[in-house]
């Protein structure tokens, strides 16, 4: 594994391109900069074409025969089917207004991170193959042949986007690169191109129910190892359920939140909050994964992921279904879930069983953000809080890419987090919200072999995660996203050391005064809570 | 290269110009058949590439979200830069074409030593870009004088809220000087700002330069350069009354204007400048964020191959069962 830079070295950023044509530059494969290529086995199990094991690092990828003729093939084909991906490789002024809105191109200045220039490495092929003016006038109309340099630099910078979309927000003609990129993975996946961080996920999902590949009595052990931790918190036993029928609500969140710290903690705060209502719902060991990585790899395979989440729904028999904290599993439930596996119209519209709330804007899916139905719960006077108890916080919030800019999740867990914080403060504006920075590692580029990567893109993040810490003393950096949760605590740890990383659900439930709990002493990571310190 | 390319084609095509305004003989193509070509050129043109866009489906709504979104009643929603209603598109579609909404959010990244980033507002291409854009509108309505008998009110009224300052004989239109400021800084832009000059491409330059000529020559007739405007008004009469006439004696530089114009004409269809047209149809501005509320048909949905809940049970039946997990197959 490559070595990863100190922050001094990797803070050494160049924004200014070489002399050379871009086209004239081959992408230089550097490690540290990729993921491994996925396994063959784990592409069998999804059926996926060329299934082998391959390695990028390697000159021969082991490519199909006829890899050209596959990919231009898959080109006009996806040209026909997604207007926005036609209109995309048309319209581009080269204006440039997006070139410096990328976290990757500000964290390591290749100008090959440009979303524009990122853009153009398909454009130009587009122009050759597809468009009079480059089949006649070639490189003068900006135009190219597809070859294999041409390839290899397309999986090095394809792979270097994590379709957070901020370049979106600031084109006068909304071009998504996360759109480009998208189809260029499709084109991969037909090559079996894949990386293993995101195929062996996807594998697992498709037949365990989860990225991580837990098995539905593992579910179940997880989370009672939760439950033992939350007994010695709060003295409470909590009995959940597994796969339930006749349940009212269906909960479905992210497998990462059952496997490793912060997110662990978040799944301990969504028992506890659910156990204080009384709350009639239950989790499925089939459909145990709200994200999707399937979603970054063809647009079919995260269909077939996406599919168990209705087809779960339908079998236990539920009202509606209840989300948790992530990312981009809410792009896909908002933007997508329904037009693929829709419509859910043997539920009903979601109505909170304590409030009395429609959700209206969710009365056509059915699926709730978990952040919605808590800050209507609070709002309507109905968790006692005690926020002090988060008082040796100072606290911050990160939008993820996919909430905010696919969505508009932007107020809700803001409302909440203010509810059980007493010290809260925003990172800059052009940095949150709409224009929030990507944690640098979504998009299934949460490896660590590419771990240089990760920290040159989590760098716009982390800096300003450094500018609230040192104005403010903010320490923790709250989120609803079981990504960032994960990348995040990465980031923090290389770049601003001294920040921690947490879900709004943990912050909730270290405040949620329970019916006949113990005088609390600890918060949910078994830290003593302010003023209980033992006395030495 | 790139550059210098687009620059001695453009003036190659100014020099066609003049070559087909001395010459007698080709005063007919260059006054009458290249225009009409052009615009038939460009009106079918732009209307088969808007088709072929629409012709693809927008298969998934996929807005991006510029603002909170529809959600409880007390959380007050951005109801133009997260719309849910179609009210709300039109909204922020007008916002994006009328003042570049999107344009106008730019900010310039500041990388200082330590690291420590800042993005400061940066306005300056926004504002050269409303500026081009609206003093070309602005032109090619008083333009549109020439091709109509007397004067219409709009046309009227835009010559002189144009030329308000009343200077000059002939009067001073201002967007005259807009338009030639505004072109030549957005090449400076592409010249100077060394990521922009990377990206560019010679489809970059070769536009700015034509419009650059199209208005200088334009600028040169009206103010310099005395053109015989009667005879200009006869013959822009004839093209739109298909009674096409050449006047004698209108002067060459008239014929350059022309030329230039048709061949922007002609290349708009083809080229990036369709951005006029792909504004309208971006997915990512012209849909409303109502997914959840409305399902969103795509009509190329097909049947995918998934792995139900029975196969999975076969899988991890007895682990289920021995875990106190409920099956359907005991």
């Amino acid at each position: 594994m490559a070595k990863l830079p100190t922050p001094e070295e990797l803070a050494k950023i160049d924004l200014n391109p070489p002399e050379k044509d871009w086209m004239d530059t081959p992408a230089d494969i550097k490690p540290g900069m990729f993921c491994w290529g996925a396994k063959g086995k784990n592409l069998k199990i999804l059926d996926f074409p060329n299934a082998r094991d391959w390695s990028p690092a390697e000159e021969d990828w082991k490519l199909p025969k006829d890899w050209e003729g596959t990919v231009l093939e898959a080109f006009a084909d996806k040209l026909s089917k997604y207007r926005s991906f036609k209109i995309f490789m048309d319209v581009c002024v080269r204006c440039g207004a997006c070139a410096d809105k990328c976290h990757f191109f500000i964290g390591s200045g290749d100008p090959k991170n440009m979303p524009v220039l990122r853009a153009e490495l398909m454009r130009s092929v587009y122009r050759k193959y597809f468009t009079n003016s480059g089949k006649v006038l070639g490189k003068l109309a900006g135009a190219r042949e597809l070859d294999l340099a041409v390839l290899k630099e397309w999986w090095y910078y394809f792979y270097q986007c994590t379709e957070c979309r901020r370049c979106s927000v600031f084109c006068p003609y909304g071009i998504d690169t996360a759109e480009i990129t998208m189809m260029a993975r499709e084109f991969f996946n037909l090559l079996g191109l894949n990386i293993d961080w995101i195929a062996g996920p996807v594998a697992n999902c498709y037949m365990k129910g989860n990225h991580l590949g837990l098995e539905p009595h593992t579910i179940k052990s997880s989370i009672e190892f939760f439950l033992d931790d939350i007994e010695t918190v709060t003295g409470i036993k909590i009995e959940p359920t597994f796969n339930r029928k006749g349940a009212e609500i269906l909960f479905v969140t992210p497998s990462g939140d059952l496997f490793a710290d912060p997110g662990t903690y978040t799944a301990m705060g969504y028992l506890m909050l659910f156990h204080e209502l009384g709350l009639d719902y239950t989790w499925s060991t089939y459909a145990s994964e709200g994200g999707n990585f399937g979603f970054f790899t063809s647009n079919e395979m995260a269909k077939r992921l996406n599919s168990k989440i209705y087809a779960e729904a339908k079998r236990l028999g539920v009202k509606w279904i209840l989300g948790g904290e992530c990312g981009h599993m809410w792009r896909v439930l908002n933007q997508y879930m329904d037009t693929w596996n829709g419509p859910a119209d043997f539920m009903e519209v979601p109505t909170s069983p304590i409030t009395g709330t429609r959700f209206e804007n969710a009365r056509s899916t059915k699926m709730v953000h978990i952040t919605e139905f808590t800050a209507d719960l609070i709002k309507h006077g109905k968790l006692k809080l005690d926020p002090s108890r988060n008082d040796h916080l100072k606290v911050t919030y990160h939008d993820s890419c996919n909430t905010a800019r696919g969505m508009g999740l932007l107020e809700e867990p803001r409302y909440v987090l203010k509810s059980v914080c007493n010290n809260f403060y925003e990172m800059p504006d052009n940095t949150i919200r709409e224009q929030t920075f990507c944690c640098g590692s979504g998009t299934g580029l949460n490896a660590s072999e590419n771990m240089e990567l990760r920290m040159k893109g989590g760098l716009p993040r982390a800096n300003a995660v450094k500018h609230v810490r040192d104005q403010h003393g903010v320490n923790m950096l709250a989120n609803v996203c079981a990504i960032d949760r994960a990348t995040l605590k990465a980031a923090m740890e290389y770049w601003v050391p001294d920040v921690s990383v947490c879900g709004t659900h943990e912050l909730l439930a270290n405040a949620l005064v329970m019916k006949g709990e113990k005088e609390r002493t600890q918060d949910l990571r078994l830290e003593p809570l302010p003023g209980k310190e033992v006395k030495e | 290269m790139k550059m210098l390319f687009s620059f001695f084609a453009v003036i190659f095509l100014a020099l066609l110009g003049f070559a087909g305004g001395k010459s007698t003989s080709l005063q007919f193509i260059f006054g009458v058949v290249i225009p009409y070509a052009a615009v038939a050129t460009f009106i079918l043109g732009v209307i088969y590439r808007v088709a072929d866009w629409a012709r693809s489906p927008v298969p998934f709504r996929i807005p991006t979200t510029c603002g909170q979104q529809e959600s409880l009643p007390w959380i007050k929603q951005s109801k133009i830069e997260n719309p849910s209603t179609s009210m709300g598109v039109w909204a922020r579609m007008a916002l994006e074409v009328l003042l570049f909404r999107s344009l106008f959010r730019n900010t310039k990244m500041e990388l200082r030593e330590g690291p420590k980033i800042s993005y400061g507002s940066d306005k300056w291409l926004w504002l050269a870009g409303l500026a081009f854009h609206w003093s070309f509108l602005v032109i090619l309505i008083r333009h549109l004088r020439f091709f109509s008998e007397g004067v219409p009110l709009v046309i009227g009224i835009t010559e002189s809220l144009d030329s308000f300052l009343q200077v000059g004989v002939p009067l001073f239109y201002l967007t005259d000087a807009v338009i030639l400021a505004a072109v030549t800084f957005l090449f400076l832009r592409r010249v100077f700002i060394p990521q922009v000059k990377y990206i560019s491409q010679a489809a970059d330059y070769f536009p700015l330069f034509l419009i650059f000529g199209i208005a200088v020559s334009g600028v040169l007739m009206r103010y310099f350069l005395k053109v015989h405007i009667v005879g200009v008004k006869e013959m822009a009469m004839g093209l739109v009354t298909l009674h096409p006439v050449i006047p004698e004696g209108i002067g060459v530089i008239f014929y350059i204007h022309l030329f230039l114009i048709s061949v922007l004409f002609m290349y708009i269809p083809f080229s990036k400048l369709m951005h006029l047209g792909g504004v309208f149809l971006s997915p990512t501005r012209n849909l409303a964020n109502n997914s959840r509320i409305v399902r969103h048909i795509n009509p190329w949905n097909y049947p995918v191959h998934v792995h139900t809940y029975d196969e999975y049970e076969d899988d991890f039946r007895e682990k289920m069962k021995s875990a106190g997990i409920p099956v359907e197959k005991e």
